[in-house]
């Protein structure tokens, strides 16, 4: 017969550090909590065992794995089998070149204190596991444009309330 | 209040906001938990104030710690109470920490239905942005029902940014709410052209998700992706698309025809690397899924490897390993291009990535030739020895044994070299495949007759080193060889030079330090060996040596007696006492080794599978008649079998006791059956077949040549094996310089490529001769089967009508074909065909005329993309003709199960179909001016579209319905998607193999069928020797070839890798063809993996249905009318009820399944044509009622009538 196909979407997306903590995870399919850090901690290890010169790609259980690492940080991705590996690459490095245009340099940190603004920035980018935006500006331009309605909880905390 | 609101802001001064927390936790290292458990508890401290922002900024804080892996579920409540702000900046942190964590069991989800609505219709588009995005990651079936009517009216939002995020979040809500595609999908449909390409792009992903899950419903949007595919340029949508057309080619054909042109200049244009994997990769499945369709597609293949082998040699390691990866994929049916970059593969074994030495390694296997064998495994052997870490070394190990013994030694030329590399290996500390490594010792000395002196000195060496070996006794560890060398020394000791110093060597006391089952083999060879041993001295007369080995055996063999292991115990103590009887003979001077010799007379060979069916049957004796008769349950009916056994008994043994019962009978014959059973000789009733085989003219015309044996067996510095190889080279060119001399003979002999289970006797395609006589040992068969025996071995298969059929696309195109030109010349039926494409061509134009007006009104369309349009259309007509004379029933029956109103008129084009046709396109062109101008009106209310829906024609509806009938089934994601070729039905399967066939009928011979059966090898072993039989019937049987008998089975011409499946076709005749005939049968095969082979067998029944013998044959209205006047032929009718798909789609049940045109439809009615093979007319008029449907047929035999209305009724009933 022939190759069974698969639907092409990202299952997830998990960003850690170098030392195995979990900076953020967005699941686009439902999972029990339990099995979300289960799995998380998993592919954390499988990851950071690798060797710095390998290939990006692991296959794992029925999916793929795809990885970079940007500095401190590793972004992976996991996608099915019949999906192309190095366009998820290049999603992992559009939502890097998003965040850097949004922070400015963007560094761990940013990403830290300002996790919320990474999730957005996130949800302009990819829906439902979909890439939504293909266009680099029209990303950040919405996400300067939400931001411009929103002060943000520091600035209200910061402002006297009488 | 002034007080109050002082006190809010003086509280919120001490609270943290998430960047206190987030360096708290930094600052908190040691004791991080009760830290957190802190905030947690200052958290719903802030949780049960009334001020949103502080709420606000607890869930945002609350987020933070359901990332580090804090449960959270507990505040669902306050984060729907953010979700609800008023201010976007609060609603957002709400929705945030929803998505991540409420999930469909988050009981408070349903409190949210509302408040989500709300923001939907929200006038700022980041509130509904928001919303939906949430929405997306927590999306319940609840909400999707009550909400999918929302977000489908905002896929016609004013803004792109909402309507893209609508269109996307539409799939998560089909896949919640399958009941929504229906009604939502024309609109999504018609965001594929949307203006704005974010959009567009969004509903490219959504329709390619929907149609990946289910190909055949979308088939009619290729003509509309193909466009998108021709004119889009950006490269995110390009890959979507071209992903979508590797799902849909194997449904149609001529898709992938069209496909391969814009795809091999994508390949060669672009610089985006993804973009062309994408192509490289979906051009490999056109490919394969076209098979033989495509004859001239070496250019397309070669494109690909050489552009695969540019990723390859990147420094990229990503490209690198992809470029492996898809390079595989080419291998498994194009082994040829990609042994040409060989070179290649072997460097990436260098590489210092292990993923990338492993896909090589994969790619390896399927590369080696006669030619290249022993410099692959060369390099292997160096890369052993460079391993790091037993995994990729064992791994290596395997390969080498994998590769060198596929397909029955297929590639090795010489004996002696396999050997030595086999015996290197054993040097292997820590592995954990010793049992592999000894099961290739042992078959190759039993097999390769030539080899076993060779053999025997090598593993006496070993016998010899045994302590080198023995230091590792785990289980399945480098011990195990050991087994091998006892037992091939024992067995083949008349080859041993130095017995004395081997048997020396097999009874040190470190031996019983040996695992158990290996020192019983040791026991049990040291005696054979004792044997020869005696036998050699008595000879020469020397008396005192003969007792002397006697008296080291009576020393040495109590150690054994003394044995832990029972097997080694009861071995030792019976040979002991054997041998103290041996000493008292020798001691009066008794000759005794002809006697002891005696003990291991004959030689073992295995048994071929089949051997048992290959005994003839002794003559006189009918196996098919009862011996006894069965015991019979009643007691009056007891007599009458009684009678018959009595007068046979009086016959034929009277003397016996003739009033034998049968349980008496059965107990017997079961306990010869046992004996025959547990008999290795049983069968054995040649006395030396292996002479008889070297007899035989196929092997005399295998060069012998000579070794050289006087090389020495072992260099300093070298490994054995090295020495071969050059060897080989020399010996080859000496071969080849001999060769050009004797061309014009040798020319003769065509080249039995990809002829996989015969190797001996086939020249290689290198045209290389085996170092020595390679007689691989077939297994035995009884003497008077020898004759088709040799057909079995010389000819691969000896079948040679089937031969041709499979065997030649193979050659030409070297792939495994799934979809096989099957019945192509019978569908000649000449006044059809020539008309049936000319009808086929000019309804595209209709459609092309809609498209064009379309086009114009929307008044945005070049010129140019009407030609491409039209170029595309014409095109479409040349690959119907095309088409129609390869394989028409399934391919045309998909078309019409996907594009109904075509396929009507193809068939058959009456005046009143096409009218209404042409009404259906005018009102599906309103509809299409409508919707544009609905869209101009962008705020129209819903209640309007409503009515408008109702409006729709019924013809329409029927459309849609159909589209969503299946696509529910798709919205169950646990569903298995149809099978794409679903005139293919399981046969049989068990969790090796799974079997699923098709029966064609042959019009040109009016008593053949051909069964297409697809082998899929579901294991992640070989699969070999496979071989179908059936028992025949009286009205249908196999056809087998000549002179092999009714029991014969017939080979299956090919093996089957892990994962792969290919198709083989079986030729049956019957003589009445009125009834559906069910057939017993079984297949066999051999499943070879790590572990070694197995032998397994899958039974099956293969039904022939009535349908099966019907052939789709066209009729005109009129000749069709004729045929019903003439009153020839018999009538009957069925009806069935609870009928709930359309019309169309019931009418392409009945094509596909049964094999039927449609002549002529007018409204909820049909008449339908068939012709069987031995040309029957079978005329039907279908009705269909409002929940039911009738059927009257007509037919020229009333059985066959009646049983073709019981198959249809069938198949309605589960419509």
């Amino acid at each position: 017969g022939c190759p069974r196909q698969q639907t092409g979407k990202i299952h997830f997306i998990l960003l850690f550090s170098r030392q195995g903590k979990l900076r953020l995870q967005k699941w686009y399919t439902t999972l029990p909590e339990k099995e979300k850090k289960k799995i998380t901690r998993e592919i954390v290890q499988i990851i950071l065992a690798r060797n710095q010169k390998t290939s990006s790609f692991v296959d794992w259980k029925d999916l793929k794995l795809v990885y970079k690492r940007y500095a401190s940080l590793y972004f992976c991705c996991a996608i099915e089998d019949q999906d192309n590996e190095l366009l998820t690459l290049e999603v992992v490095h559009r939502y890097v070149e998003l965040l850097d245009r949004y922070f400015g340099n963007v560094c761990e940190l940013d990403i830290i204190f300002n996790f919320e603004k990474a999730y957005f920035i996130l949800d302009e980018f990819i829906m439902g596991g979909e890439v939504q935006e293909t266009s680099k500006k029209s990303a950040v331009k919405a996400m300067e444009d939400s931001d411009m309605l929103q002060e943000t909880v520091e600035e209200y905390m910061n402002k006297p309330a009488f | 209040m002034a007080l109050k609101m002082v006190k809010g802001s003086i509280d919120r001064m001490f609270d943290k906001n998430l960047q206190d927390l987030v360096r708290g936790i930094r600052n908190h290292k040691e004791d991080e938990a009760k830290y957190i458990s802190q905030c947690i508890d200052e958290i719903k401290q802030e949780l049960k104030q009334d001020n949103i922002a502080v709420k606000a900024n607890a869930v945002c804080k609350l987020t933070y710690l359901q990332m580090l892996g804090y449960d959270i579920s507990w505040a669902a409540f306050n984060i729907i109470e953010v979700m609800s702000a008023s201010k976007f900046t609060f609603k957002r942190i709400g929705y945030l920490a929803a998505s991540q964590c409420f999930h469909e069991g988050t009981d408070v989800i349903m409190l949210t239905t509302n408040q989500i609505r709300k923001d939907l219709s929200s006038p700022n588009q980041y509130d509904t942005g928001v919303a939906l995005t949430g929405l997306s990651c927590f999306v319940t079936p609840d909400l999707a029902r009550d909400l999918a009517n929302d977000i489908m009216t905002l896929m016609s939002h004013t803004k792109p940014y909402i309507r893209k995020k609508a269109v996307l979040i539409m799939y998560k809500v089909f896949l919640k709410y399958p009941e929504s595609l229906r009604p939502a999908f024309p609109r999504l449909k018609e965001k594929l052209e949307d203006p704005d390409p974010g959009v567009q792009s969004a509903a490219v992903n959504v329709i390619c998700e929907l149609a990946r899950r289910n190909p055949k419903n979308y088939l009619s949007l290729a003509p509309l992706f193909f466009k998108l595919m021709t004119s889009s340029t950006n490269n995110w949508v390009l890959i979507k698309i071209i992903k979508l057309f590797g799902a849909l080619t194997p449904l149609e054909p001529r898709l992938g025809k069209k496909l391969i042109e814009p795809l091999t200049n994508l390949i060669h244009s672009t610089s985006a690397m993804s973009l062309l994997y994408e192509c490289v990769n979906t051009v490999i499945a056109v490919l394969i899924s076209l098979s033989s369709g495509m004859p001239n597609h070496s250019a397309s293949i070669q494109l690909c490897v050489q552009k695969l082998r540019i990723l390859i040699e990147d420094s990229d390691q990503n490209l690198k390993y992809l470029g492996l990866l898809a390079m595989s994929k080419i291998l498994k049916t194009h082994p040829k291009s990609v042994q040409s970059h060989k070179d290649l593969i072997l460097q990436c074994l260098d590489d210092k990535d292990e993923s990338i030495r492993l896909r090589a390694l994969d790619l390896l296997y399927g590369m080696v030739s006669k030619k290249n064998l022993m410099e692959i495994v060369k390099k292997l052997m160096i890369h052993v020895d460079k391993a790091e870490g037993t995994t990729y070394r064992d791994e290596l190990l395997t390969k080498i044994i994998d590769i060198c013994s596929q397909s029955n030694y297929q590639y090795i030329t010489n004996f002696e070299w396999y050997i030595s590399i086999l015996v290197e290996l054993t040097r292997l500390e820590g592995t954990r495949h010793g049992h592999l490594i000894a099961a290739q010792m042992l078959d190759v000395a039993i097999r390769v007759k030539a080899i076993r002196k060779f053999a025997v000195s090598q593993m006496a060496m070993l016998l010899d080193n045994a302590h080198l070996i023995a230091s590792n006794t785990q289980r399945n560890g480098i011990c195990e060889v050991l087994y091998a060398a006892a037992w091939i020394c024992g067995e083949f000791s008349e080859h041993l030079e130095e017995a004395n110093q081997t048997l020396e060597a097999m009874l040190r006391p470190k031996v019983t330090t040996l695992p158990g089952h290996i020192q019983a083999v040791y026991v049990q060879n040291m005696v054979k060996l004792y044997a020869s041993i005696l036998q050699q001295k008595e000879q020469s007369g020397e008396k005192e040596a003969a007792q002397e080995i006697t008296q080291l055996m009576i020393e040495r063999l109590p150690q054994f007696v003394q044995s832990a292991d029972l097997e080694v115990q009861e071995r030792a103590s019976c040979i002991l006492q054997l041998i103290k009887y041996i000493q008292k003979l020798q001691i009066k001077e008794v000759p005794v080794a002809e006697e002891v010799i005696a003990l291991f007379a004959g030689e073992l060979n295995p048994v071929a599978p089949k051997a048992q069916k290959k005994v003839p049957v002794p003559e006189g004796l009918d196996l098919d008649a009862w011996i006894n008769e069965p015991p019979s349950d009643s007691e009056s009916e007891d007599e009458k079998p009684k009678t018959i056994f009595h007068d046979e008994e009086q016959r034929h043994s009277r003397h016996k006791q003739p009033e034998i019962d049968e349980e008496e009978l059965a107990r017997r014959r079961e306990a010869r059956k046992q004996e025959q059973a547990n008999n290795p000789f049983y069968i054995k009733s040649s006395p030396s077949p292996q002479k008889r085989y070297q007899d035989t003219p196929g092997v005399e015309h295998i060069p012998v040549v000579q070794i050289d044996l006087s090389v020495p067996l072992k260099v300093p510095g070298m490994p054995m094996s090295d020495q071969y190889v050059k060897l080989e080279e020399e010996r080859r060119h000496k071969q080849k310089l001999e060769k050009d001399k004797k061309k014009k003979k040798q020319k003769k002999e065509k080249r039995g490529k990809h002829h996989r289970h015969n190797s001996l006797h086939t020249e290689s395609e290198e045209d290389i001769a085996p170092a020595h006589h390679v007689d691989i040992i077939t297994e035995e068969m009884p003497e008077n089967a020898l004759p088709s025996d040799e057909d079995d071995k010389d000819s691969n298969d000896p079948y040679k009508a089937l031969d041709i059929d499979l065997d030649k696309p193979l050659a030409d195109s070297e792939k495994l074909p799934v979809q096989r030109h099957r019945n192509a010349e019978d569908l000649k039926s000449p006044d059809s065909e020539a008309p049936l494409a000319e009808k086929k061509s000019k309804k595209p134009k209709k459609k092309e005329k809609k498209h064009k007006e379309k086009e114009r009104d929307k008044g945005k369309k070049k010129e140019k993309e009407k030609k491409v349009v039209e170029e595309e259309e014409e095109k479409k007509g040349e690959d119907l003709d095309f088409w129609l004379s390869t394989a028409p029933p399934p391919a045309s029956t998909s078309q019409l199960q996907s594009e109904p109103e075509v396929s009507a008129a193809v068939v058959a084009e009456p005046e009143g179909v096409k009218k209404e046709e042409r009404e259906e396109q005018e009102e599906e062109e309103d509809e299409a001016k409508k919707s544009s101008k609905h869209k101009k009106k962008k705020h129209k209310k819903e209640k309007e579209e409503k009515s408008k829906d109702k409006k729709k024609s019924k013809k329409k509806h029927h459309h849609s319905e159909e589209e969503t009938t299946e696509s529910v089934q798709n919205g169950t994601l646990d569903d298995e998607p149809l099978p794409p070729m679903s005139s293919y039905h399981l046969l049989a399967e068990n969790p090796y193999i799974k079997m699923t066939y098709d029966i064609q009928g042959n019009l040109q011979n009016d008593s053949q069928v051909t069964v297409s059966v697809i082998f899929e090898n579901k294991s992640t072993s070989f699969l070999k020797s496979m071989e179908l039989n059936v028992l025949d019937s009286l009205n249908t049987k196999m056809i087998r070839p000549e002179g092999s008998s009714v029991h014969d089975g017939i080979p299956v011409p090919f093996q089957l890798p892990p994962g792969i499946s290919n198709e083989a076709q079986f030729v049956f005749t019957l003589q009445s063809i009125v009834m559906a005939q069910k057939l017993k049968g079984t297949l066999s095969f051999i499943v070879k993996n790590d572990e070694g082979s197995t032998h397994e067998k899958l039974d099956f029944k293969l039904h022939f249905s009535c349908a099966s013998y019907l052939i789709t044959t066209p009729c005109y209205s009129d000749a069709f009318a004729k045929l019903l006047e003439s009153g020839d032929l018999h009538m009957s009718s069925i009806k069935v009820d609870g009928i709930s798909i359309s019309f169309q789609h019931l009418l392409a049940k009945i094509c596909f399944h049964h094999h039927f045109s449609v002549v002529e439809r007018v409204d909820s009615c049909a008449s339908m044509y068939s012709r069987s093979i031995q040309g029957h007319h079978v005329c039907l008029l279908v009705k269909k009622g409002e929940n039911s449907v009738s059927v009257d047929g007509k037919c020229s035999d009333s059985t066959l009538l009646s049983n073709l209305l019981d198959e249809m009724k069938e198949t309605l009933s589960k419509c």
